[in-house]
């Protein structure tokens, strides 16, 4: 626990000094204020698809770090360092899991208030937007470390990184704009499911591909 | 540290479907020290690697008692971090103390370069903050690839200075090099010895 948090640390630290924190909070304001632009100001339109605009943004926003998640650290040998001290690479992804949605989830979520203003939503519908990236987003954030450890030391990794997240975030998708039109909690439960089920599979699937891809 | 060992018995390696070299063997117990030679290309930093576990070799066993400090050509220290700060990070993962850290920092000479950013030092002031983690964090196998990289004599001669001091505390030492290092009485491994013949 102690390493976790430790490693945790040291990447949220990182995170803040290479200044990529603040690149996903810019896009998703930035497709908020394009958005209006391109459909036009009528607010009724809006306000029915300004929520599912912003669950795509919030996706799509979640990709551009990628390349900068694991790729460095491997390069200059950090993670073979880790390694050598008997830590698992399990362990490091789980570490750079917490700290990834740590520097990401939060900053994107007060980010979907503006957001959400920008784009007429109501308070019903805000509330559910923000519940849904507060599970959503740990989801996100696996997505995304996840392909970057299977594109670490690849060329062109940020292409192929996106061709690899996008078809396994389209439940996210699917599950994540869902609530907002879903009265149940239906849509609610299947994106904590599939959420849960990215969270999981990351550290394992990750540190394999980390494993498999030393030289 | 009495304890520590690494033995190698019939290691091959091989990189890019080539066979770089094969059936060697190196035993150390405490306080013995091993000098790898060999030109550019042999696969000195395979071996290295090799006996870190961080490659698995083709054939052959590996058998390690002790931690392992790797000190490579990657420096794997954040650029921005002070010197201190960024040495800091591994000597906590270590479980090393703040004094352990400074006597390495002292034994490198880094001690004026402390809150210097490791993307201001130079080459050879990057390989001796690589020294310092690897003094610093009390492992007893030591494998320091290419050490005397970059190093003018004064800084040798620390490197020396270091390596001797751990040996007599009972550590192992394997160092490879193409150069000649200040070590005393290692077991020398000429790799060109082990190079495998054309169609083995």
């Amino acid at each position: 626990m102690r390493l976790v948090l430790l490693l945790a640390a040291r990447d949220l630290r990182q995170a803040w000094q290479s200044a990529g924190l603040w690149l996903p909070v810019a896009f998703l304001l930035l497709v908020a204020s394009l958005y209006p632009f391109a459909v036009g100001p009528d607010a009724a339109l809006l306000r029915r698809s300004g929520g599912g605009m912003l669950w795509i943004a919030a996706l799509l926003a979640s990709l551009l770090p990628v390349d900068r998640l694991v790729a460095p650290d491997r390069d200059a040998g950090v993670l073979d360092q880790i390694v050598l001290r008997d830590i698992g690479e399990e362990l490091v992804i789980l570490a750079r899991l917490i700290a990834h949605w740590l520097g990401f989830g939060p900053a994107l979520m007060i980010a979907a208030l503006p957001a959400a203003a920008l784009l007429k939503l109501d308070s019903a519908t805000i509330g559910m937007l923000e519940l849904g990236l507060l599970i959503g987003t740990p989801a996100l954030a696996a997505l995304g470390l996840l392909v970057a450890s299977l594109t670490a030391g690849l060329r062109s990794s940020g292409a192929l990184a996106g061709l690899l997240a996008l078809p396994l975030a389209v439940p996210l998708l699917i599950f994540g704009a869902g609530t907002l039109g879903d009265g149940s909690g239906a849509a609610l439960k299947f994106l904590g499911a599939a959420s849960l089920l990215l969270v999981a599979i990351t550290p394992f699937a990750g540190g394999a591909a980390i494993r498999a891809g030393r030289e | 540290m009495s304890d520590a060992a690494l033995r190698l018995s019939g290691i091959a390696c091989a990189r890019g479907g080539r066979l770089l070299f094969r059936g060697v063997d190196l035993a150390l117990n405490a306080g013995e020290s091993a000098l790898l030679r060999g030109p550019n290309g042999i696969g000195k930093s395979s071996l290295m690697r090799i006996c870190a576990g961080l490659l698995s070799p083709v054939a052959g066993t590996i058998e390690r008692r002790g931690r392992i400090a790797l000190a490579d050509e990657r420096l794997a220290l954040d650029m921005e971090e002070p010197l201190r700060a960024a040495l800091g990070f591994w000597a906590r993962l270590d479980g090393a103390d703040a004094a352990a850290l400074d006597q390495a920092l002292d034994a490198m000479a880094l001690g004026s370069l402390a809150d210097i950013p490791v993307r201001m030092l130079s080459t050879g002031q990057r390989k001796r903050a690589s020294l310092a983690r690897v003094i610093a964090g009390g492992a007893p196998l030591w494998l320091l690839d290419e050490p005397g990289n970059g190093l003018d004599d004064a800084s040798l001669k620390l490197l020396g200075k270091a390596v001797a001091a751990h040996v007599a505390d009972g550590g192992i030492v394997v160092a490879a090099s193409h150069q000649p290092l200040p070590m005393t009485a290692p077991v020398t491994v000429e790799l060109a010895n082990y190079v495998a013949e054309d169609g083995a």
